[in-house]
Formats: C-alpha cells, sequence, structure tokens
C-alpha cells in the first residue's frame, strides 16, 4: 500500500509497503535512523518511543509495535529529527539523566512529546519508559526543569502537515500524494453501494505481487462494515498494540489486514445527558479523558492501564474486542452497565457488554462484525475501580475489580461488581451482588458476602499471582470499597512521606 | 584540576541525541548476514531427531549450523569449558541454543530459527533445591566452609537464639541493550569483532578458540554498553563465537542480537538462593555466635557460580563484627539458565543473611534495630572516630576480623550511621510510624535502617591488574585507551579526568576511546567495582610516564631541575618558561622524546586462599547506609517506598555527580531486586516471566518521591586513585532497607515476627499480613 507521512520534518511517501513492517524496523534498517531504539520489541519498555503530531497534538508512541500504514497522513519525529537543540536533551544532559544511554531517546522523546502538550505528571508521561541505570531521580529533575522552556518550532509544522481532507483523498499538494490512492474509488463505490473498497485498489494489489491481500485502509464504519462483510478473514488493526505483538513476538504473517485508523466517526466521543457513547476507535488517553471527570476512580485506573505510548495507540473497542481476561477495561464497563454495539454490513445489534465475553478465547461476534462503540448510562458516580498489579504503573492486572454499588436509605438498592483477571472472561460478581442487594450497608453485610466470591469464581495461579492470592484480595477489594465508602484511608497512593 | 568536578557523563550528549552507537546501530556491509539460535524446548533430556529442513528452506536462510558444524571448540563459558556454544545433544535447559541459523535479516533469521521439528527423549529435570539435593546436583564436591571460632558452641550458650529461613529470588540484569554481537571478517583469517561486553578479552579468548587461530587475529572492540550490570562479563560469547564462526564459513560480516524474550530466556541472571541462620545473642543484642547455610541456585553451567557463592559467604558478616561464625556454602547444579554475574555478585545475597540475622533478633529482643546494629559494628579504625558502643578488649574480642580473617582496618559506618539518622531524622519519624500505626487500620508505615561494607577486589587475585595506552600527539592533544569498558558507570569519563589531571590539561585534550584488545592486552573484565580503581591507576602510571619524559628533556634544555617542572592550567613551566602544552609537546616530538606509553597496575596487599576461606581478599571495604520508609496495603499487601535517605561513601570522589548516580541507581535496582523483580519458573523448567510484560524492574513511579543521596566526606585509607573508592557494585546493597521497612510495616499487624521472602513481591507481603494478622 502508498502512505505518506512527515519524518524529521521531510515528506516520506512509499509505494508497496508491507503493511506490518514496523516503524522501528523501518527507521533503523530502511533509513539508519539508529537513535529509535529496540528494548523489548514489546512495547513495555519506550526504547523506540517516537513524538507522532496531527491536527491534534503530539503524542509519544512506541515504534516497535506501530505499523507503518498507522502513521498516514501524520509527523513523525524522532531523536535525531530534534537536531541536538530541544531544551528536554540539554536538561537530561546538565541532571545526568543518562548513564547507559540506550534509553535515553526514548525518555527524551516522551518528554519531548508531554512538553509539546504542557505535562507536568511526569511519573505519569514517563511510566511507559523503562530506566535500569539512573534509578529515574534525574530524568525526574531535567524533566521539571524544562516545564516553562518554549517550544520548538517543529511543533506547528508537524501538526499542521496534513489535513483530515488529505486524508480522505479530497485535496493534494500539501506535501503528500493523496493517501489511499483507492479511497475516491471506493468512496463513490459505497455511494452507489457496489462493492466493497478492497476490491478496488489495483495500486495496492500490484504492489503486493506475492499473493498475499492488499491492506486496506477505510475512511468511515460504513466503509469498514461493507468491508469486513466481505473479507471476514480479515485482521482489523486498531492501535495494534495487541496485533502489534503477534508480528513481533509470535512472528505470525497477517495476509489479510484492515487498518481502522482512517475511520474517524468511529473516534467520537458522545456524552449526553443521559449517556456516554465511546467510538471503538477512541483511544484511551481520550477515554481518559472523558470518563475521569464523571467517575474518578476509573480515570484513575485508566492513568495505571499500561503506559501514555500505549494508551495513545490502544482503542476502546480492540481492548473489548479481543476478549482479554485480564483487560482492565470491561469490568469498569460492566460495572458501569455498559452495552457494546456490533455491526455486521448494515446489522447493528446491542447487548450488554458481558454477555460480549462468552469464554476464554471466544466472543459473541459473528464473522465480519466489528466493535463499533460502547456506551454506559449517565449515573451518580458509585463507582470503584481497584486495579492490582506487581507494580503500579505498566502492569497487567493480576485482579482487576470494579464496584458500582447503590446505597439508598442506608440499605444496598444496586450492585454491580466485575473482576478481570479472576476468570477466563471478564465477569460479573452475581452471587456477591445477590448477597448485597436490598441489604443493610454495614461491615456485617459485606463480611457475610464475601464468601459468594467462592461461588462467583475460581481463579488461577500463573506467574502474576496465586489463585489463592487472588481470590482473597477479590474480597478485599469489597471490604476496601466499604472502608473507602466509611472514609477510611485505604489507598497506599494517597500517602506521602 | 579535572579530577572531583561533577561533569557529566562524556557521551551525554551523544545520548541525548541518538547519535551514541551500540553495537546495533554500528553501519555494516550490505550484504551482513543475521544470526538467531533455535532452542531448547525441554529443561533435561537428549536430542534424538533434529529436523532442520523446514529452517534450512525458510525465506532468506544462508546457513544453519549444529555442533557438528563448528570447526574448532564448542566451548562459550569463561572457565570450566562446560558450556557448549551449540548443543552437543544434551540438552540442560529450556532455552538452551541447539542451532544457528544465519539469514538475510534479523526477523529472516528469528522466523526460522522456529521451523525446526526436533525430537527429544526428556529426561526428570532438577528444578528445585529439593531436587538437587536429592540427586547431590552440585559443583564442586561438596560445600564450602567458612568457620571462625565455635558458632555452635556460642549459640548454645547464649541467652537468645533466633533461626529461621528464607527464599531470596534471583534477578534478571535487563540491560536496556540486548546482547549483541558483530562480527567482520579479514584478511588472512584475522577477525574484528565489536561485542557489547563487560570483558573484551574472554570474547577475543573465545573467538580464537573458536576459530583455532592465535588470540593475535582476532581484534575485540567495545565502544559502550547498554547497560551490563554482570549481565555482559560472560554472558555474550555465545553471540560473539556464534558470529565469528559464521563470519568465517560465509566469508560476510555477521551480526547476532537477541531478541529481548530470546534474552531472558537464554541467559544467566542473579543467583537464587535459600538462606538458613541460626544466631545466638546476648541480652544487650551482641551476636555471640551464627551459623549460615547458602543454598545457591547455580543452573546447568558453572559460569561464575564459585566465586559469586564464595563472596556471598564473604558478606555474611556485613557491617558486623561475628565472634563466632560458620558459613557453609552448597552451589547447586539445575537444569535452568546458568546463574551469573550480577551487580555485588553474591554480595548482596551474603549481606541480606545477616541483615535478616540483626532485623529478627532486634524484633525478637525489642531493641531498636539501628541500636542493635551498631552494637555489633566492626571497631572503628585506630585514630578514627570512637565507636558508637566501643567493644570490650577482652572476653576474646579484641580483634576486628572479618570471619575470613581479614582485618577491618577501615571501618566508615559509626560516624556515617551518626550523621545519616540525623540528616533522615529517624528517630522522630519512627515515632511518628508508630503513632500513624496507631492510628490507622489499614494503611501501615514501616521504616527501616540498613548498613552496607562491600569488599573491594577480584577474589581470584590475578584479576586485580589492569593496563592503559596513551599517546601525546604533537599538537598537545591526548588519546587515552585502557582495558575498562563503558556500560553507563562513567569509568571513561572518571579516567579522563584522571589523566587530564596528570597532565594538567582541560579534558577536551583527552579522547576517549573505545575498548580494544588490540590497544590493552590480557584485561580483566570491567566487574567487581574495580573499573574506576585498576584503570585509573594504569592510565596515570601511562600519563606519569609521559609527563616525566618531558619534564626530562624541558629540564634538560633548560638546565633545570626535573622536579622543578611543573604541568597544569594547560601549560608546561621550566623554571622561567612557559609553554602550552601543545608547545611542550611539539618540542618534545622535535627532541625525538616518546610521546606515547603503557601504563600497569595491580593492587597491592592481597592475598586470599578460597579453600581454606582465610586472607585478605579485599583490598579494602566501601561503606554505605540508607533509611527507607514505606507504606504498606494490608488488604492487598501493595506498597509504596515513599523515602529513602543515603549516604554513601565514595572516598574522595573521582566524580561527586557521577558516584551519585550510581548510589541513586543502585538503590533502586537493589529494592527492585526485593520487592518486585520476581522470576518464575513453571514445573517444566519454562520461565514465565520472559519480557518486561511478566518481570517488573522498578518503573519511574516506584523511585521514593523523597530520595535525599549524599556522599561521605571522607577519603580512602588504602592508596587509591586519587583516595576514591569504587562505587558500582555498594549501592545496589543499600536497597536491603527497603525490604526491611516492608517487614517493619508487616510487623505492627501482630506480634510475630514477618520473616518475609524475597522478592517481597505485593501477594509476599499480603502472606506475611496473613500470618501475623490471622495465623494463617
Amino acid at each position: 500500500m502508498d502512505i505518506s507521512f512527515l519524518l524529521n520534518g521531510e515528506t516520506v511517501t512509499l509505494a508497496g509497503v508491507d503493511p506490518t513492517a514496523t516503524l522501528l524496523d523501518w527507521l533503523r534498517e530502511a533509513r539508519g535512523l539508529t537513535g529509535t531504539k529496540e528494548g523489548c520489541n514489546e512495547g513495555d519498555c519506550g526504547a523506540c518511543t517516537v513524538a507522532v503530531s496531527d491536527a491534534d497534538g503530539t503524542r509519544a508512541l512506541n515504534a516497535c509495535i506501530l505499523f507503518l500504514p498507522q502513521l498516514h497522513g501524520k509527523a513523525v519525529r524522532t531523536v535525531e529529527g530534534l537536531g541536538g537543540s530541544h531544551p528536554v536533551q540539554q536538561a537530561m544532559v546538565t541532571h545526568h539523566g543518562s548513564q547507559c544511554g540506550f534509553c535515553t531517546p526514548g525518555f527524551v522523546m516522551s518528554m519531548v512529546a508531554g512538553h509539546a502538550e504542557g505535562a507536568t505528571d511526569h511519573d505519569t508521561q514517563l511510566a511507559g519508559n523503562l530506566c535500569r541505570c539512573t534509578g529515574y531521580a534525574p530524568i525526574i529533575r531535567a524533566a521539571r526543569a524544562v516545564e516553562e522552556a518554549p517550544k520548538p518550532d517543529w511543533l506547528a509544522t508537524d501538526r499542521a502537515f496534513i489535513s483530515p481532507e488529505i486524508l480522505r483523498g479530497e485535496t493534494s499538494g500539501r506535501g503528500a500524494e493523496p493517501p489511499f490512492s483507492n479511497a475516491p474509488v471506493a468512496q463513490e463505490a459505497m455511494a452507489r453501494g457496489a462493492e466493497p473498497p478492497s476490491s478496488n485498489a489495483p495500486v495496492a494489489q500490484e504492489a503486493m505481487a506475492g499473493g498475499a491481500e492488499p491492506p486496506s485502509s477505510p475512511i468511515s464504519s460504513d466503509e469498514l462494515a461493507a468491508l469486513y462483510e466481505a473479507h471476514p478473514d480479515a485482521t482489523l488493526i486498531a492501535g495494534a498494540t495487541d496485533v502489534g505483538l503477534w508480528v513481533t513476538k509470535q512472528l505470525r504473517d497477517l495476509p489479510k489486514v484492515i487498518f481502522l485508523s482512517g475511520c474517524a466517526d468511529l473516534k467520537e466521543i458522545e456524552i449526553t445527558d443521559t449517556h456516554v457513547r465511546l467510538g471503538a476507535m477512541v483511544d484511551m488517553n481520550r477515554m481518559r479523558d472523558a470518563v475521569a471527570p464523571l467517575h474518578p476512580s476509573y480515570g484513575e485506573m485508566i492513568r495505571r492501564y499500561a503506559s501514555v505510548q500505549v494508551r495513545n495507540a490502544a482503542t476502546v473497542g480492540g481492548n473489548i474486542a479481543n476478549g482479554s481476561p485480564i483487560g482492565d477495561n470491561p469490568p469498569a464497563l460492566i460495572a458501569l452497565g455498559a452495552t457494546l454495539h456490533l455491526r455486521r454490513g448494515d446489522t447493528r445489534r446491542d447487548l450488554p457488554l458481558e454477555a460480549f465475553f462468552l469464554d476464554y478465547g471466544k466472543q459473541d461476534r459473528a464473522p465480519g462484525e466489528f466493535v463499533e462503540a460502547v456506551s454506559f448510562p449517565r449515573q451518580p458516580d458509585r463507582l470503584k475501580c481497584y486495579k492490582l498489579s506487581k507494580r503500579f504503573d505498566q502492569d497487567i492486572s493480576a485482579v482487576c475489580g470494579c464496584f458500582n454499588i447503590t446505597v439508598e436509605g442506608g440499605s444496598v438498592t444496586a450492585a454491580r461488581i466485575a473482576f478481570g483477571g479472576m476468570a477466563g472472561i471478564p465477569k460479573r460478581a452475581r452471587a456477591v451482588e445477590a448477597a448485597l442487594i436490598g441489604q443493610p450497608w454495614t461491615q456485617q453485610v459485606v463480611n457475610a458476602a464475601l464468601p459468594e466470591f467462592e461461588a462467583d469464581f475460581t481463579p488461577m495461579s500463573d506467574m502474576r499471582a496465586s489463585a489463592r492470592y487472588r481470590m482473597e484480595t477479590a474480597k478485599a477489594m469489597l471490604r476496601r470499597y466499604f472502608a473507602e465508602d466509611q472514609g477510611q484511608l485505604t489507598n497506599v497512593l494517597e500517602v506521602r512521606a | 584540576m579535572s579530577v572531583a568536578k561533577p561533569l557529566p557523563h562524556d557521551a551525554a550528549p551523544l545520548h541525548v541525541a541518538g547519535t551514541a552507537r551500540y553495537v546495533d546501530d554500528i553501519p555494516t556491509p550490505r550484504d551482513t548476514l543475521h544470526l538467531a539460535f533455535g532452542l531448547s524446548t525441554i529443561a533435561k533430556g537428549r536430542v534424538t531427531a533434529m529436523n532442520l529442513d523446514e529452517v534450512k528452506s525458510a525465506p532468506g536462510v544462508v546457513m544453519v549450523m549444529t555442533a557438528d558444524d563448528l570447526p574448532f571448540a564448542n566451548d562459550v563459558s569463561p572457565s570450566a569449558h562446560d558450556e557448549p556454544l551449540l548443543s552437543d545433544g544434551t540438552v540442560h535447559y529450556v532455552g538452551q541454543p541447539l542451532f544457528v541459523v544465519v539469514a538475510t535479516s534479523h526477523l529472516a533469521a528469528r522466523k526460522a530459527a522456529r521451523l525446526a521439528r526436533i525430537d527429544y527423549a526428556e529426561e526428570p529435570a532438577i528444578l528445585t533445591i529439593e531436587q538437587a539435593l536429592a540427586a547431590d546436583s552440585r559443583f564442586e564436591d561438596g560445600p564450602r566452609i567458612y568457620e571462625k571460632g565455635d558458632a555452635e558452641a556460642a549459640i548454645a550458650g547464649a541467652a537468645h537464639v533466633i533461626e529461621g529461613t528464607f527464599e531470596l529470588g534471583g534477578q534478571e540484569h535487563f540491560y536496556l541493550e540486548g546482547q549483541a554481537a558483530l562480527a567482520l571478517p579479514g584478511e588472512g583469517g584475522d577477525m574484528l569483532v565489536h561485542s557489547s561486553t563487560q570483558h573484551p578479552t574472554e570474547i577475543q579468548h573465545k573467538v580464537a578458540e573458536a576459530l583455532g587461530v592465535p588470540m593475535h587475529a582476532v581484534r575485540v572492540e567495545t565502544r559502550r554498553m547498554g547497560g551490563g550490570f554482570g549481565g555482559k562479563e560472560s554472558q555474550g560469547n555465545a553471540l560473539a563465537v556464534a558470529c565469528a564462526v559464521a563470519a568465517r564459513a560465509t566469508g560476510r560480516a555477521c551480526k547476532m542480537r537477541y531478541d529481548r524474550d530470546d534474552d531472558m530466556v537464554i541467559t544467566g541472571k542473579r543467583h537464587a538462593f535459600r538462606i538458613g541462620y541460626r544466631a545466638g545473642f546476648d541480652g544487650e543484642g551482641r551476636i555471640l555466635g551464627v551459623s549460615f547455610l547458602h543454598h545457591a541456585i547455580c543452573g546447568w553451567a558453572q559460569d561464575l557460580s564459585l566465586p559469586v557463592a564464595d563472596r556471598a559467604m564473604l558478606h555474611a558478616d556485613n557491617a558486623y563484627l561475628l565472634p563466632n561464625a560458620r558459613i557453609e556454602s552448597h552451589r547447586l547444579k539445575t537444569n535452568t539458565q546458568s546463574a551469573t554475574a550480577y551487580r555485588g555478585f553474591g554480595g548482596p545475597q551474603g549481606m541480606v543473611g545477616i541483615e535478616r540475622v540483626m532485623d529478627h533478633a532486634a524484633h525478637v529482643l525489642g531493641i531498636d534495630p539501628v541500636e542493635l546494629r551498631q552494637r555489633n559494628y566492626y571497631a572503628a579504625p585506630v585514630g578514627g572516630p570512637a565507636p558508637h558502643t566501643p567493644r570490650s578488649i577482652s572476653g576474646g574480642m579484641k580483634e576486628n576480623t572479618t570471619p575470613y580473617g581479614q582485618v577491618v582496618e577501615d571501618f566508615e559506618l559509626h560516624g556515617m550511621t551518626e550523621a545519616l539518622l540525623a540528616s533522615s531524622d529517624y528517630a522522630a519519624r519512627k515515632a511518628a510510624v508508630a503513632a500513624w500505626n496507631a492510628a490507622n487500620p489499614i494503611v501501615k508505615r514501616g521504616i527501616a535502617f540498613s548498613p552496607v561494607k562491600f569488599g573491594i577486589s577480584f577474589t581470584l587475585t590475578h584479576l586485580n591488574q589492569a593496563g592503559a595506552l596513551v599517546h601525546v600527539y604533537q599538537d598537545g592533544s591526548v588519546h587515552l585507551n585502557h582495558g575498562g569498558t563503558e556500560m553507563g558507570q562513567g569509568l571513561f569519563q572518571k579516567v579522563a579526568q584522571v589523566a587530564a589531571s596528570r597532565f594538567g590539561i582541560p579534558l577536551e585534550m583527552v579522547k576517549i576511546t573505545a575498548t580494544d584488545t588490540a590497544k590493552v592486552p590480557n584485561t580483566s573484565a570491567t566487574a567487581a567495582s574495580s573499573g574506576s580503581d585498576l584503570n585509573g591507576m594504569a592510565v596515570k602510571a601511562a600519563c606519569d610516564t609521559i609527563r616525566d619524559r618531558m619534564a626530562a628533556y624541558l629540564a634538560e634544555r633548560h638546565q633545570a631541575e626535573v622536579a622543578s617542572v611543573r604541568f597544569g592550567n594547560g601549560q608546561v613551566e621550566v623554571g622561567e618558561a612557559r609553554y602550552s602544552f601543545a608547545e611542550a609537546a611539539a618540542l618534545a616530538y622535535q627532541g625525538r622524546i616518546s610521546l606515547s606509553a603503557t601504563g600497569f597496575y595491580k593492587t597491592p596487599k592481597i592475598e586470599w586462599d578460597r579453600i581454606q576461606g582465610h586472607g585478605r581478599p579485599f583490598y579494602y571495604f566501601a561503606y554505605g547506609a540508607s533509611v527507607t520508609e514505606v507504606a504498606v496495603d494490608t488488604l492487598t499487601g501493595e506498597y509504596r517506598i515513599l523515602r529513602a535517605d543515603i549516604l554513601h561513601d565514595a572516598g574522595a570522589s573521582l566524580n561527586p555527580d557521577l558516584d551519585i548516580g550510581q548510589v541513586e541507581g543502585g538503590y533502586v535496582q537493589g529494592a527492585g531486586w526485593l520487592t518486585t523483580e520476581e522470576l518464575v519458573w513453571d514445573d517444566k523448567g519454562r520461565l514465565r516471566t520472559h519480557a518486561p510484560s511478566t518481570y517488573k524492574i522498578p518503573a519511574c513511579s516506584d523511585r521514593p518521591e523523597v530520595f535525599n543521596v549524599a556522599l561521605w566526606d571522607g577519603q580512602n585509607r588504602e592508596d587509591t586513585i586519587y583516595r576514591s573508592k569504587a562505587v558500582g557494585e555498594p549501592p545496589f546493597m543499600l536497597g536491603i532497607s527497603a525490604w526491611l521497612a516492608l517487614s517493619d510495616a508487616v510487623a505492627s499487624c501482630g506480634d510475630a515476627y514477618p520473616a518475609l521472602n524475597a522478592p517481597a513481591t505485593a501477594e509476599e507481603v499480603w502472606k506475611g499480613i496473613r500470618r501475623l494478622s490471622d495465623g494463617v
């Protein structure tokens, strides 16, 4: 496929791109830009961090699990593109922020992206960058030192590189070819209700002479729906934070892929008086911004969900659709009573989110059907999300417990409790809920409900936690919810030296 | 003088610009080939059939080699010749290289390596201490035992006896740059190897063996590593040898770098230990005798396990004068990765043992843990500050001797401890912690102190030598080379500061160059914290040789006394005459004076018998002390390190800011070892934590929010380079205070001693809380 993006201020146009070539490999092997490092090749260490800008701003992303087509129409800035003159770079030297130096370009780029957006929550901004030498203290000193420093000139040009019109193929001449050579044709075809666009991509097909299916990049959910219905065997790629590892770690070939990043309408967030609706392509940082004011505990949980880089790529829909039993978002959404909106062709259906997860690795999703959105009702905030992991930041949960318990007149009138990490799927604690509903909201009732966890769950032991620890901490989370409700201090993250 | 200046790392401007080159960044010839190992999937057994047809026919594959294809030595061990590059048919652990793929790209090699079809005759694997003991699977014939006095008798006669056993996990190095090597074949069978290694000479040695050539035919160059921490002392051999053999076979440049998962599955880690202890104390908390039982899990090959386990024994005393001690050490051979060097080299494990004993005793005796420690400290040196509690000269305690017979002559911890207790406000904060715990039922706090006394020198005495090569060019610029390697610790900058100081010139006139076996031969690994001690002295010697030649020439030219020639401020003064250093160099050149010299250094005073466990293995000791405060959530065992205060002894520091960097980083890495960094193997011997997704080193927010680090204002009592002290490993052990602080917080949940294992993950802390609060 053909793509175009800005690399360190220069327009790059690539024809016949291998759709699952990563930006990291391309930078290092094709461009000789070796400043961007490979530390883990799975998005967990941040050594490959680059800054990617578009009209919405500048974001840090992990180049190791970023496929080249995802960059189409955006501006990429690597450490080499800073020219050595960014205030972050000098501060890192002055404050001894580098020792071995291998993680340093990634830190620098995360700091540059954070600085560009005016972020001062440095621990959160840098949670996705691992350093084994410094103990982080000097890096944070450097980050603090440049909070007020002026922003570089290139930010404006990077952000202005390509407009949505160019992305839609409606105009050209601003430094890039119309991005998807098939896009205008596809739109036309869609308007006529004709064949899906992937059959109208002669250029891409030619480029993919190896016999593999052409990758496709629909630019709306309608186009996606038609395309995916016609090609239900295709792999949908949203943020690639999971699919990326299929390629870099499982070394899988993905013969047919559909990139969703062009589907602007799937990125919409709708907040009304009655509900919140999140399009499938809403990334987790935008989701955090949307839900944090409504449900602060949820917002805090998402702060600890992976890292800035991963959240900038990972999507609401991807996290649900991949059906992971340890994804943190489904338990919270289930506790809020979320509805999943699925679509296949022109057929849409809704189901309670918990009903989507049938069994480990099995979801209620037909071939060609995709997650269009998820929504949950507006409600008084009674939600608490407890994410338990070996490390606070950038760690997969051993247990993620989300509690939404309504108390009226001293009694529990409603309870929705859902867990990740306790079963093969994200799952509600229905027996526990039943033991609480209609009961007075007291320690005795809470204690009496604890054994019901055993009816709801039979967790397993793995490298993250033992079955016993999972079970007992799940119970402890209910006790925590009650204690917190009584005004007790229960959160070590709130304790200061 | 540039020595003692807080200058940034020499390569910092390159680091932040992304222009610092690591092995995988070196531009390579167009036809460079890439290697990947095919790995065993069982822990123990024999390969009965290896079908590599699909591997060989995979896209991009140029060649596949097995052990049978190796022309000469099939060994990548550092000493014992027990570690084949490629399996000889016997499988010793999950992840052992069986064959190597040579392909046109890194990805093609990785993909092809997974296409092998291997049949095995599987045998029961030895994965646990119990299994190893039952099978008597060990290195060396039996346990090593070091003894001083009669520990058992002393314990039997003591008023208080404590005992226990705990597990102490290993640790993945997690250098951010994975292992990497690049071999470039030269003319006439020569080989140039770029290796990310702490030990270029060993790479040279192993490559020469594998190619069947003298060492002179192999040149190894190492500009820098992206972190080492001991993990690149011996673990880079396999990649370098594989690349060299493949380069010889194909005539093309060959490169290999491990994918992170491969790196973690193939390479060795810190040794996990089980430590048993029995100790007797008197009523005032003075230790009378202690007996330790070390079980070290060494993995499948010997590697460096013997000196690692030795060093654990040598740190079983830490800062405490043990009147009677017995340390018994078993080095167990298991079907897991071959455990290897890791910052502290066994010292941390030994030290955790005695710190556990002190902590346990303080709990049982009801004495403040700092007070109890101070009462057991070694005596301060004669003429030094008075000890906190003067030890009795009578009663058989008239010496100040370690369990291995070395007299402690430089004990700094009395003064350091008092200073740290004051600066950290320990007493008031301990009271505040108690008050908090009385008022808060769910979140508990804990605070703890721990000292460090770490022995400096390789225990294998002959390794304590170093060489340097210095050239002064006729424009006065200086080319500096020595045997040490740069892995981020700032060695090159410190040594350059030494060179600049010897010549009295600005640092910019000194060019730091890559470690190169063709410039300085027969080097020791950059390990044992010895880098600046050894190489700094060797460079000083080389610089002084040139300086003396220049001085003699200029003195003769001016009919002045040689001793009157002064080097400083970029100038050379001879009587009334004054030259820039460049002018002086040009004059010396014109006077046909050699401006190139080697330098050499060997550590004095040391001698050691590791079998008897007696002698002076260490030239001196480096000291440190830390206080850590934590908060623990008793519902789930989750915790935070709230604050750490550290006072560390770097002698007269060559570069205080770089040394503080070592202290901060060492503390966090040490705390990580004892808290979140958990290695998990399943019952088939498969490592389940083989990537950062599952193995959790400290992240940014895990550092102490309040982090006060200072250097002790002192100087080395021994004649080291500018009276500085080694600083690479010792601060790692300051992290022990974090583990002890967790124990202190857990102790507030009941009456029993928490008896935590390590790493004290949230689950381990939670288990401790449950034991104390519920008796389960």
